[in-house]
């Protein structure tokens, strides 16, 4: 075992004092000298052809500057993200209720959004469909491509029909799971400021300020280097910030661009919820067979999800529910068909973990049933056909030895007291008490389907003094990544660890480095700064082993580094002092890292492939009480168990994880966004709940570190995987306790109430 | 409209302005005086990251005219400070306990921790879960920020 100073201890998070204090500065609160304030007009229907759109009316508003539409559009009115089918600005056609179709500059927020609100669209209405099901049906309004199908894939292998023929059980159900709103407490916002020259410098808050650089570039058709993006301190973002933030951000560039003069553009709470990104809504008809020992011979799934009316994030949304659809076990025969449809609704993308939470929801929920035909106990069944190392995925791929899933089945089997639990679920007078489970493998990084941008660079410069400046293209947003990645610097260089910041990202200083999503920070930006950091530390430890023998000490036991000094034969010195010392011998400094993930493969045709590099993994059981009279479901106390690899910081880990867990909980449970004929009926958090601190579970979190070699001190990715289980353990959970099996998220109570009276 | 000319004490500092009568509190701390460490997360009262202390009392500033500001006194998050002129105790426990992720909420949820334990300072656990019902935080999932508040609550009647 290598001894190591920072990584692997709960180290002060970097940047916890300005959010404490209130200093940090986020999107809403950058001014710059001369500053204007953008608002934007939407849509009002579902879908219409703009017949004109006039500012007469909103001229009055004091303070009106101008009205921004796709005339304004220098460059192409295309915005790049995966398939190129948004216009940043709608020329003819506007797609949901809520899509911006112009935008209004004026001094102040206050006349901005005043003025915005007096611009009048005249417009005709167009048929529209709202339902992805019948999207996909024959004779469905077409209004994407030829047949509404924003994507599709297959996972093809063995034979599944003569499987399901031979099958001692079988079991199927058809699952659904409405939106998720992120709900990041800050919403969308950027502020374009006009350079001299023709540039054009963004602050945004986004997990992908590369992809902010491509849309602004794109909307004012100037050249990359002209353009430079600064991320802000991110309040959450949870995948929300994901795409959509380069969407904003070009907005407000177009209105920087137009009026010459730096323009703030802050989305308020109803838009936000009106037209960011959302976790699609998934519909899911599943059934597994299995022999009369308990082995599951074969999985067969249909799954849908609800893209909305521009693809976005959609295709890769949908590859990774496609790859992850049959959940973590060995199933030698597989036949999966997936699709993303298109509808007039807000355009949904990436939310923590990324089209599993819906499959996963669908098919740990039919495990148990499964279980329960062939006889077994979930957790039981589960370890009969738990993916081991040595095993393959249904993409065809074998897993290495990084995959600690049984282990953590074990562990939260036996913290939870499962099987004495789960055997004699409690009654007491209304209350019903019951424990349910669930096992989930997420598969880290971009994955083949996303694997040309699945590299990131680091620029690690150390200073004259002694302090070490770190530079990355991934994104704090909360998560922690500045901490984290400051540890793995300190730690590389030997440097001390409260003289390493890493800073918000600046287009201008790293490469694209790719998004800031999957799991992949850690791991991308830890090995990049790995990479960049390794040579200047040989000269560091070289110059330190110089200077130690100059002091007169015995080299023969070697030396030694360890937190930020080096030791040598009773004798010692300081980073600091041998940073100086490397500056005075004018060697190198500062570097360059660049770090591109292994290959990966996915064959369109059957699906085989090796999809990721690694996978992480979570076992999750959940314990609930259920009011018989009125089916509301509290959940008690959740048991979690990680294999995320080496963890870096275990109190952010910890932190991660509670809080995974709570937004899965909080989904499966309360958050319940409501569409009426293409019109979101309740974007605030009056009438969408989230869960709050009388919500909160009991936690109890265990990690378990299986070392994966390639991983930055041996790490893999720890973001999403805590979520992704919790929603099926929940169901299982209130099956267990009343009997009631709840087939679609939210769990409410009065589904809850429903299946109890069907008895 | 006439503009309101108003008196009152922020983060201890007397203060005379002639405002607009219908200007928000949370607009005239957030642009008026350039306190920017007081969020908005909703506007509409439902989040907390716009609270400040009114006379010790926690209010949501989005709700409020900052005409309803006129001789009392305002605490913001900037004007929070510990025995020392350095940290407030809440600042402290909240980084220690890592309550701190993405940092949106955390000046309202100190806010109202601290309007809870003057107010209450033996405040229990569910005193605390319940004062904090109205502070949404989606990153945290509210373990660490209780035991912060517990802990600053203890420290503070050591
Ligand atoms: S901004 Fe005031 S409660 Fe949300
Ligand atoms: S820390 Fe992000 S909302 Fe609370």
């Amino acid at each position: 075992m290598e001894k190591l100073s920072y990584v692997g201890k709960s180290l002060p998070r970097k940047d916890a004092e300005i959010k404490a204090t209130g200093a940090a500065q986020y999107a809403a609160d950058r001014d710059f000298a001369g500053m204007l304030h953008a608002a934007a007009v939407r849509s009002p229907r579902p879908r219409i052809k703009i017949l004109s759109i006039s500012d007469a009316k909103a001229r009055k508003v004091p303070g009106y500057v101008t009205l921004v539409t796709y005339r304004d559009i220098k460059g192409v009115n295309k915005w790049p993200v995966v398939m190129q089918d948004y216009p940043f600005l709608p020329e003819r056609e506007a797609r949901f209720a809520g899509e911006t179709v112009a935008l209004v500059v004026a001094d102040t927020a206050r006349a901005a959004r005043k003025a915005a609100a007096l611009v009048e669209i005249k417009y005709r209405e167009l048929p529209y469909v709202d339902d992805p099901l019948k999207a996909l049906e024959k004779g469905a309004v077409k209004i994407y491509g030829r047949d509404n199908v924003i994507s599709s894939f297959v996972i093809k292998r063995g034979a599944v029909d003569e499987a399901f023929r031979k099958a001692a059980f079988t079991v199927e159900g058809e699952f659904s799971t409405n939106y998720q709103v992120h709900a990041y407490l800050e919403t969308q916002g950027s502020v374009a400021v006009p350079e001299a020259g023709g540039g054009m410098t963004v602050h945004s808050t986004t997990q992908c300020p590369f992809y902010v650089l491509d849309a602004v570039s794109a909307a004012l058709g100037i050249p990359y280097h002209k353009v430079k993006i600064l991320q802000t301190v991110t309040g959450g973002g949870f995948g929300g910030k994901e795409d959509v933030p380069a969407l904003v951000a070009s907005h407000a560039a177009l209105c920087a661009a137009k009026t010459g003069r730096p323009v703030k553009l802050i989305y308020g709470r109803k838009e936000d919820f009106q037209s960011m990104s959302k976790r699609h809504p998934g519909w899911a008809r599943v059934s597994y067979a299995a022999d009369k020992n308990g082995k599951i011979t074969a999985c067969r799934v249909k799954y849908v999800l609800d893209g909305g009316a521009y693809s976005t994030l959609s295709p890769i949304v949908l590859w990774r529910g496609t790859v992850h659809a049959a959940g973590p076990y060995k199933i030698p025969n597989v036949g999966i068909e997936t699709f993303a449809a298109a509808t007039n609704k807000v355009p949904a993308g990436a939310f923590r973990g990324f089209g599993q939470p819906q499959i996963c929801f669908a098919q740990e929920s039919l495990i148990d049933e499964l279980a329960e035909k062939a006889g077994l106990d979930p957790v039981r069944f589960r370890l009969k056909n738990l993916l081991e190392p040595g095993d393959r995925t249904v993409t065809g791929q074998r897993l290495k030895s990084s995959c600690g899933l049984s282990e953590l089945v074990q562990a939260v089997r036996s913290r939870s007291g499962w099987d004495k639990k789960a055997a004699t679920p409690q009654v007491r007078g209304d209350i019903a008490t019951g424990i349910g489970f669930s096992a989930v493998y997420y598969g880290v990084g971009l994955g083949a389907k996303g694997r040309y941008l699945d590299r990131a660079g680091a620029l690690v410069n150390v200073y004259k003094d002694g302090s070490v400046g770190v530079n990355v293209g991934n994104a704090e947003m909360g998560q922690g990544a500045l901490t984290v990645l400051a540890q793995i610097a300190a730690e590389t260089l030997n440097a001390p660890y409260a003289g390493v910041r890493v800073e918000e990202v600046d287009s201008s200083k790293v490469p694209d480095s790719g998004p800031t999503v999957a799991s992949r920070t850690t791991l991308m930006s830890g090995n990049a700064i790995i990479e960049a950091a390794t040579p200047i530390r040989e000269r560091v430890f070289k110059t330190a082993h110089s200077m130690l023998t100059g002091l007169g000490a015995d080299p023969s036991g070697g030396m030694t580094a360890a937190g930020g000094v080096f030791s040598m034969g009773g004798r010692s010195v300081a980073f600091k002092a041998v940073v100086a010392e490397c500056w005075n011998r004018r060697l190198k400094m500062a570097e360059q890292g660049w770090y591109a993930a292994p290959r990966t493969t996915f064959r369109l045709r059957d699906g085989q492939g090796d999809a990721y590099g690694v996978y992480s993994y979570s076992a999750d059981a959940a314990e609930v009480e259920v009011d018989l009279k009125t089916g509301v479901t509290r959940v008690k106390k959740i048991w979690a168990a990680y294999d995320v690899g080496k963890i870096v910081n275990p109190r952010l880990a910890l932190g991660q994880a509670q809080g995974g867990i709570l937004q899965g909980m909080s989904w499966a449970l309360y958050e319940n966004l409501v569409y009426k004929n293409g019109i979101m009926v309740n974007p605030n958090f009056t009438d969408y709940v989230i869960a709050t601190t009388a919500d909160k579970p009991e936690y109890d979190i265990t990690f378990i570190e299986k070392p994966y070699a390639e991983g930055p001190y041996r790490a893999k990715g720890m973001g999403e995987v805590p979520l992704i289980g919790v929603a099926p353990a929940v169901a299982n959970a209130i099956k267990n306790a009343c009997g009631a099996r709840v087939k679609s998220v939210p769990l409410l109570p009065e589904k809850v109430w429903k299946e109890l009276k069907k008895g | 409209m006439r503009p309101f000319a108003l008196k009152c004490k922020v983060n201890g500092l007397a203060i005379e302005r002639e405002i607009p009568s219908s200007r928000s509190l949370l607009d005239f701390i957030r642009e008026d005086l350039g306190l920017k460490g007081t969020k908005e997360g909703c506007g509409e009262g439902e989040c907390g990251a716009c609270l400040v202390l009114l006379d010790g009392k926690a209010v949501n500033s989005c709700l409020m005219m900052a005409v309803q500001l006129h001789g009392k006194e305002l605490v913001t998050i900037e004007g929070l400070k510990g025995r020392d002129g350095g940290l407030h105790a809440l600042q402290k426990t909240f980084m220690e306990e890592g309550a701190v992720q993405c940092g949106f909420c955390t000046p309202g949820l100190i806010i109202a921790s601290e309007a809870l334990l003057r107010r209450k300072p033996d405040a229990t656990l569910e005193d605390i879960k319940q004062e904090l019902t109205g502070n949404l935080c989606r990153c945290t999932g509210y373990e660490k920020v209780l035991s912060a508040v517990e802990k600053a609550r203890d420290n503070r009647n050591a």
